[in-house]
């Protein structure tokens, strides 16, 4: 999850505050990992190995930023996570 | 497992790297270990070009851009600039690619481990200069298909990096993968806590120069451990330790075939058994 919440100013040289995020990524995604709570044990491997960060510790995914690569739903080994396509969300 | 002692805040979040990048995967989890007093240093490369487009910032550290060839340079003068300052339990970390660190950049490495600065130099390589659109680096390793080497595949071995950084006797260096994160973790908790060059040269699939779907760098780069051609392993007090043996080589053909960069070199393979070449 970010760190800090969407700032209200631009900066005014190319050295400031780190963290500061403008745009999203959730547009990138064509499909969404969904993950089904009955099935999930809480290993913390989707967790551990997304590469954008988007599932926090406590599995919510971050949508504003998750881009949908799938690694998550290959890495659960109780096959918890199914990628959904994103055209039935929008 | 490493889950439960990990700092659950993100440091390099909101990045533009492409979806199932091995780079960012490696450059995430250092910094969860390294923490946010780490000051972390990119070269030129798809790390920086995905983590700094002003103004989007996706360190949450300190985070600095070097010129191609200078990472381990600009490396040693914030560290001896830092300690200057009076600042104390920080760490200078740099995240270079395999194009700049074993060819442009090895110059700068070279003069940082004579030295013996206190920095942590952290490889991710993912076989070739993927952010100017894959050509061939001294990584890339035989066979594999770039922008810049023959129809066949490149035909030139793969620098032994972590051997180069070993005869220069530096305090620690490793051999790593995005594919056994558990093994990362452990070494880059252990150069967290070692004095001098420390050195991790972690493998980091990309999907787009390796030609392989975007849910299958962890797999492949945990795989090209258990089939043999990636070794995870330690250097210290001079000498090596293989963490883990392969456990299915007889998987190697499979694990090339299944990369499209290497696509090309079966076709090769397959055209020559069959008398065609
Ligand atoms: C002196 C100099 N030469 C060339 C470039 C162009 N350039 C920028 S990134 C890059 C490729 C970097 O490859 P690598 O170090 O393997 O990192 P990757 O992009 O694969 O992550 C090149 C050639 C540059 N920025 N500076
Ligand atoms: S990998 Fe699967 S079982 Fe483990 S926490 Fe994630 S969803 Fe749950
Ligand atoms: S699909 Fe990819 S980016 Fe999205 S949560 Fe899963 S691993 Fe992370
Ligand atoms: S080209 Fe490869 S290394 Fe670069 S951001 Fe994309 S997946 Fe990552
Ligand atoms: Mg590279």
């Amino acid at each position: 999850m970010r760190l800090r919440p969407w700032p209200d100013k631009t900066p005014e040289w190319t050295a400031f505050e780190a963290g500061y995020l403008v745009t999203s990524n959730g547009d990138w995604r064509s499909v969404r990992p969904v993950i089904d709570k009955e099935r999930c044990v809480e290993c913390g491997l989707c967790y551990l190995h997304c590469p954008d960060g988007t599932i926090s510790r406590d599995l919510l995914v971050d949508y504003d930023f998750c881009k949908g690569c799938g690694i998550c739903a290959k890495i659960c080994k109780r096959e918890a996570i199914s990628m959904r396509r994103e055209a039935d969300y929008a | 497992m490493a889950v439960k002692n990990l700092d659950e805040r993100e440091f390099f979040f909101g990045h533009k790297a492409c979806a199932g990048c091995g780079g960012s995967l490696a450059v995430r989890i250092a910094l969860k270990v390294l923490g946010e007093r780490t000051v972390a240093v990119l070269p030129a490369g798809c790390m920086s070009a995905v983590g700094f487009n002003f103004p989007q910032l996706c360190f949450a550290n300190n985070a600095f851009i070097t010129p191609f060839a200078a990472t381990a340079s600009v490396m040693t003068g914030l560290e001896a600039g830092l300690r200057r300052r009076g600042e104390k339990d920080f760490i200078v970390a740099g995240f270079a690619g395999d194009g700049g660190t074993a060819d442009i950049g090895l110059q700068a490495l070279s003069g940082a481990m004579d030295r013996g600065d206190n920095i942590l130099y952290i490889c991710y390589d993912n076989e070739a200069y993927m952010n100017t659109g894959i050509q061939k680096s001294g990584l890339t390793p035989p066979g594999a298909k770039t922008s810049t080497t023959p129809h066949r595949g490149s035909r030139r071995p793969k620098k032994d990096m972590p051997a180069i950084v070993a005869a220069n006797g530096v305090s620690y260096a490793a051999s790593a993968s995005v594919g056994y994160l558990d093994d990362y973790i452990k070494k880059l908790e252990k150069a967290k806590s070692v004095v001098g060059v420390k050195y991790i040269h972690v493998l980091a699939p990309c999907p787009t120069g390796w030609g392989l779907g975007s849910d299958e760098t962890v797999e492949i780069a945990k795989e090209a451990v258990d089939v043999g051609v990636w070794e995870l392993k330690e250097y210290e007090n001079g000498r090596w330790t293989v963490n883990r043996k392969p456990t299915r080589p007889q998987d190697l053909e499979r694990h090339i075939d299944r990369q499209g960069r290497f696509r090309i070199q079966s076709q090769y393979q397959e055209d020559s058994r069959n008398g065609q070449r």
